[in-house]
């Protein structure tokens, strides 16, 4: 399969500046950082606050560029000015309030938005926002105000407005932290949904467990290194690791390692609750 | 309780003022308002009046919605009313009461100016009245758009208004919000004096601009991640163009003005 994100020491400083413009002090968010994403992929990046996974997520969409190493979006070098437009059409992003990222009074308007500034044709963008709209199940609501629509729904119209750029690889950066359980469960449906049907690269950056559980990937940041890596079952089987970064696992997984503690034989890839249950009551 | 002001307040009806194309209508209005200057007998207003009562009868906006807008203008018209009675100089006295001379060329000004000042902000509004900000701010960045040759920013100024009128109702929300929240604390809003009061806002508006630059930060860079580069290479979904209907009121409004020039 072909790579979509490639990253190669990727490192990326913070530099707090004095009156006269010399360095104050500066932070390494990320710090030398290999990565790599396939197209279709579904990647969940978790890590706590001030772990570097923002700064990561800003890089795939060039709105950060890396002060060392190289990050490749579909074989574009985001170091590259040129490239900027490419690669921001290519790797779409959804960030965390939902109220600040939407630009129109209008939901329709909102969503033709990216279109528009790539320059596409009206009648284009008219079938593009439809089907935007369609696919995040927000038809009925074209000609609504945004002002009146909850969190979720906010959240799935600025989905939208990428989705109508026709990316292929989305960056969510934390899209849920804001919303409420039933927004939330709304989001990652309309998420799951994207990646599985329309095949859209998936990379989500989130501190909910349960939203980690459904990715094919979990990548686990921590003090702008990945820490941690590999399918959910492998990532979360590693209790005390996670615990010692300072991330909960799910309760399941957490109870089947205590389980282990007391003594019980079980297995240590538990992340549901019907896992758990086939695994204490093998006769069901 | 603040939620409740409404600003650009779009009465929708898909009447057929309302579909006319949003810059004949500013640059109507506009003629509109220029006649109004050019009447010199009351026979102008009564055509005006005729034309205005006209174009209400067909955008189907009620009356009341329309007159509502007066009532904000309420004292500026009776001060107007009073200057001009008193302080008109005329030949031809009504009433004398000790000093103060109330001549007819006075009451005749008065109505005048009345009728003028009422006429021209029922135009106006029936300009928002009819034309969501939507098509407003595209109607206005077109018009502007000869002049940004000379350097002026149309687009940003219509990308701007855009932008406020969006965030107009999330930061009335906000300022709401953090009212409640110091009023819990025991701030006081509404008692004292004007400076007084104007130094109990400290506490509600610094929060506010806080919030607001955060928003301003957060949409810059959501902009810049939807490809947003300025207005050159952006296309629109919706295109303004001119329809025949256009044509036809273009051609009614010009009847309208000759026959008051003429008159």
């Amino acid at each position: 399969m072909a790579e979509i994100v490639h990253a190669r020491g990727l490192t990326y400083k913070y530099e707090m500046l004095n009156e006269v413009g010399d360095v104050e002090r500066s932070h390494i968010a990320i710090n030398a950082v290999d990565l790599e994403v396939n197209e279709g992929e579904f990647v969940a990046i978790l890590g706590h606050n001030g772990s570097g996974k923002s700064t990561m997520a800003k890089h795939i969409n060039a709105l950060l560029k890396p002060t060392e190493g190289t990050l490749y979006i579909k074989g574009m070098d985001t170091k590259n000015e040129e490239n900027v437009w490419d690669v921001r059409q290519t790797a779409g992003m959804v960030f965390q309030n939902p109220d600040n990222q939407i630009i129109a009074t209008i939901v329709e308007e909102d969503v033709a938005f990216g279109p528009e500034n790539l320059g596409i044709e009206p009648k284009i963008i008219r079938n593009r926002v439809k089907e935007a709209l369609n696919v995040v199940e927000m038809e009925g609501y074209r000609k609504h105000s945004p002002n009146k629509l909850s969190g979720g729904q906010k959240q799935r119209i600025a989905i939208a407005g990428v989705i109508a750029m026709k990316p292929q690889c989305i960056v969510l950066d934390e899209p849920t932290a804001m919303l409420d359980p039933s927004g939330r469960k709304e989001v990652i449906d309309t998420i799951t949904q994207l990646n599985k049907k329309e095949g859209i690269t998936i990379i989500l950056i989130t501190h909910y467990m349960e939203e980690a559980i459904k990715a094919d990937r979990v990548i686990v940041m921590d003090e702008g290194k990945i820490a941690l890596k590999g399918t959910p079952k492998q990532v979360f089987s590693k209790v005390k690791l996670m615990k010692e970064l300072g991330l909960d696992v799910p309760q399941v997984t957490e109870l089947a390692y205590m389980l282990k503690e007391g003594g019980l034989d079980i297995s240590q890839e538990i992340l549901t609750i019907k896992e758990m249950v086939d695994a204490l009551c093998p006769l069901n | 309780m603040i939620r409740d002001i409404t600003i650009g307040q779009y009465y929708p009806t898909n009447s057929m003022i309302h579909r006319l194309d949003p810059r004949f209508k500013i640059i109507g209005t506009f003629i509109y308002i220029l006649s109004l200057f050019l009447v010199k007998h009351f026979y102008g207003y009564l055509i005006a009046l005729l034309f205005i009562g006209v174009v209400i009868g067909i955008s189907k906006v009620p009356l009341k919605f329309i007159l509502r807008g007066l009532r904000a203008i309420f004292i500026i018209i009776i001060l107007t009313v009073t200057l001009n009675i008193f302080f008109t100089s005329g030949d031809t006295p009504l009433i004398t009461i000790g000093r103060v001379v109330i001549t007819q060329e006075g009451l005749y000004t008065a109505a005048f100016m009345a009728a003028r000042l009422i006429m021209l902000i029922i135009g106006s509004s029936l300009l928002t009245l009819t034309t969501s900000p939507i098509q407003l701010t595209d109607g206005i960045e077109k018009l502007l758009k000869p002049l940004s040759r000379i350097k002026v920013p149309a687009h940003e100024i219509a990308m701007m208004m855009t932008i406020a009128l969006r965030f107009i109702p999330i930061l009335l929300e906000e300022t709401d919000k953090i009212m409640k929240a110091q009023m819990a604390r025991g701030a006081d809003f509404d008692t004292g004096g004007l400076i007084k009061k104007a130094k109990n806002m400290v506490p509600l508006l610094v929060p506010l601009f806080i919030s607001a630059f955060r928003r301003a930060d957060d949409l810059a860079l959501a902009m810049e991640a939807r490809c947003y580069r300025g207005g050159e290479g952006r296309t629109r979904m919706k295109e303004l163009r001119y329809k025949r209907r256009d044509t036809v009121a273009f051609g009614v409004t010009v009847v309208y003005v000759a026959i008051l020039v003429l008159v």
